[in-house]
């Protein structure tokens, strides 16, 4: 079996700090990873391969220094990787996204097989969207099955996969049909160790520079941002709140004093709550 | 003022989206749509929430607000109907069908973009819902139009554009985005983001029958079958009226007990920020923050939380938020009421204690009367 696995290089966001005075993201120094959703995606379609033979294409869009990202990808097995870099690519939304990496899958088909299954994380942590897996299913016209936490079986010669998805509530248990694109869960599995062979391997390994051109698109309206039907007006900094905590004072207090001061505290600013946290604490 | 000055900006070459040019056949795309979303025949308390924040936008807009209605024939169905009349929507267009009984993505997409291309609305807002997020992308992209995930703030300018407002950057920023020249502008909002709304008693409306052009067989994906979570519990965190976090100051992953203990004492649900849900000691569907639940209690108390913009961004509409750190310059005391600096680990025990004893008592009345 073909497996796509689309990948995100993103700056590791518990990281980013914001310039206090000028309000602007310092990017300089933060380092950068694979969307961590996206692995979940990676090993789900490597173990996938394991059980049932084939090969994983590890893809990404992204600026050239992405290709590191797919560097990593290919340390854990993954058997060949495509960087789509372009600048027509450049200020790309979730619409304008998802029809480049739709295009690129299906010159990927074209080139080296069509894929059985797509893989995307859940949502990446920078944008947290949740939107390009979607707008890839849609694109391709793949069936599309969101937020996987399990695939308990894939048939594939009847085409045919079963999932368990999260939803509101409780988990799904769906039956569709090969090729599908699936967003993975978080949790879901855990990366593995690449082997020595596959670091040896993913060193040697060439990764395919890919621009607009190369993976067939003319229609260079439809990406970056003149294909981006949303426009960002303003970037700013939350209001910062004029009032700081009032701070109970420790110093000289017990523990069991200083709870009591706190509870008194709550209550006196919301009285409601004693009714509601005596009935609580009763039930 | 100089005439150099009086010149309009120009647009910047090669965006078009930064110019308001709606195209002609957008320009009759009129009202603001909300999906109600329903599932096991209950209406999401998003719904409600957007509704509350359509009705303002359609105000503004001098529109009607509608609510969106897919379900199965029968009972649950009409009566997510009349919720969306009680929660302020003027007009609902429903779609009745037994295909759409449990969530899939095919026929939901296919009846929500035959409702768009039919009665064409200007703005339609969805919940950030795992369902939500599902059926908007793939709406949008259908649709091909422009689609804001998560938005905490939304708005119409003077010009009668939605103005999306959502964190950026793991929220350590806000930005306004814009769909200009594409209808509908799509946004998804998560629950408990925008306040629940007065529920009116009064529910009439207009109701607009659409008949969906789909049959089972013509769909592929089946659902053979759903298990409900064993503890409802993980569903109510972010309803849930007190809640109690943990974060690293907790130093280990036991000491998370000292959480839950606080929790299980005043009727609380307990959570906790996102590095611990990094290293594993609670589940992801517990984590606060802007990348995990946004909640709104009436109490909100935080134990050993540093309180990073990720979440704040999450907690911001509790309406009294306690914070214990150890740390007097951690950001938590830049947006928390009320404020104690001492050792979480220490004082926890101290603090479940103190109110077991203070609300004991009471819980006897109550049991007694």
């Amino acid at each position: 079996m073909h497996i796509v696995v689309c990948i995100k290089q993103v700056p590791d966001s518990a990281q980013i700090r914001v310039h206090p005075v000028t309000n602007t993201i310092m990017r300089q120094g933060v380092p950068t990873i694979i969307n961590p959703y996206d692995l979940f995606a990676l090993e789900q379609a490597l173990s996938l391969r394991d059980a049932y033979g084939g090969e994983v294409t590890v893809l990404t869009m992204g600026p050239p220094m992405a290709e590191d990202a797919l560097r990593k990808a290919l340390g854990y097995g993954a058997d060949r990787a495509v960087l789509l870099t372009d600048r027509y690519f450049a200020g790309s939304d979730t619409l304008a996204t998802s029809f480049a990496l739709s295009q690129a899958i299906a010159k990927v088909g074209e080139t080296f097989g069509a894929p059985d299954i797509v893989f995307t994380g859940k949502q990446t942590i920078d944008g947290d969207t949740a939107q390009v897996g979607p707008g890839i299913a849609k694109r391709l016209d793949l069936l599309q099955l969101t937020y996987v936490a399990k695939i308990p079986s894939v048939d594939l010669d009847a085409r045919e996969i079963k999932v368990e998805r999260r939803c509101e509530g409780g988990t799904q248990m769906l039956k569709s049909r090969l090729p599908c694109l699936i967003t993975m869960l978080e949790g879901t599995n855990e990366i593995r160790r690449g082997s020595l062979e596959d670091a040896l391997c993913a060193a040697r390994s060439q990764v395919l520079k890919w621009s607009a051109a190369d993976a067939g698109i003319d229609d260079l309206t439809r990406c970056g941002l003149r294909g981006s039907p949303t426009v960002v007006k303003r970037v700013f900094a939350p209001t910062a709140r004029a009032e700081k905590a009032a701070l109970i004072e420790t110093a000289e207090m017990t523990l069991r004093d200083l709870a009591d001061e706190l509870i008194g505290a709550i209550l006196t600013r919301q009285p409601a709550l004693e009714q509601e946290l005596a009935f609580n604490g009763g039930a | 003022m100089s005439n150099a000055n009086r010149e309009a900006p120009r647009p910047n070459a090669g965006r078009a989206g930064t110019k308001k040019e709606l195209p002609e056949h957008f320009k009759d795309y009129r009202h603001v749509w909300v999906f109600i979303e329903l599932e096991r025949g209950q209406v999401h308390p998003v719904s409600f929430e957007l509704l509350g924040e359509g009705r303002k936008l359609a105000d503004k807009l001098g529109v009607a607000l509608a609510g969106i209605v897919l379900g199965p024939p029968g009972e649950t169905t009409q009566s997510a109907v009349a919720e969306a009349f009680a929660y302020g929507a003027d007009l609902v267009y429903i779609v009745e069908a037994p295909i759409l009984v449990d969530y899939r993505n095919e026929p939901f997409t296919k009846a929500m973009t035959e409702l768009v291309d039919t009665y064409k609305p200007e703005i339609l807002l969805l919940g950030a819902t795992t369902l939500g997020r599902d059926l908007a992308g793939s709406v949008a992209t259908t649709l091909k139009t422009g689609l804001t995930a998560d938005c905490t703030e939304l708005d119409v300018d003077a010009d009668g554009s939605l103005a999306a407002t959502r964190p950026t950057f793991g929220g350590s920023l806000l930005c306004t985005i814009y769909t200009l020249n594409y209808r509908p502008q799509m946004a998804t909002v998560r629950p408990r983001v925008m306040a629940m709304p007065q529920r009116a008693d009064t529910p009439i409306g207009r109701v607009i029958k659409h008949k969906l052009s789909m049959a089972e067989e013509e769909i592929v994906t089946k659902v053979l079958g759903f298990l409900p979570d064993s503890q409802s519990a993980k569903a109510n965190l972010a309803y849930a009226d007190v809640v109690v976090a943990g974060g690293l100051g907790l130093g280990g992953a036991e000491n998370l007990q000292l959480v839950k203990d606080l929790a299980r004492a005043i009727g609380a649900e307990h959570g906790c920020s996102r590095p611990l849900v990094q290293k594993g000691w609670l589940s992801a569907d517990r984590q606060i923050g802007q990348t995990g639940k946004t909640i709104r209690p009436k109490l909100y108390i935080a134990a050993g939380i540093s309180g990073a913009i990720q979440h704040r961004v999450g907690v911001e509409g509790a309406d009294l938020i306690v914070a214990i750190n150890t740390d007097p310059k951690a950001p938590i005391f830049d947006f928390a009421h009320l404020g104690i600096v001492t050792d979480a680990i220490r004082f926890l025990p101290a603090l479940t204690e103190a109110f077991t004893r203070r609300l004991s008592p009471h819980s006897r009345d109550k049991l007694a009367s």
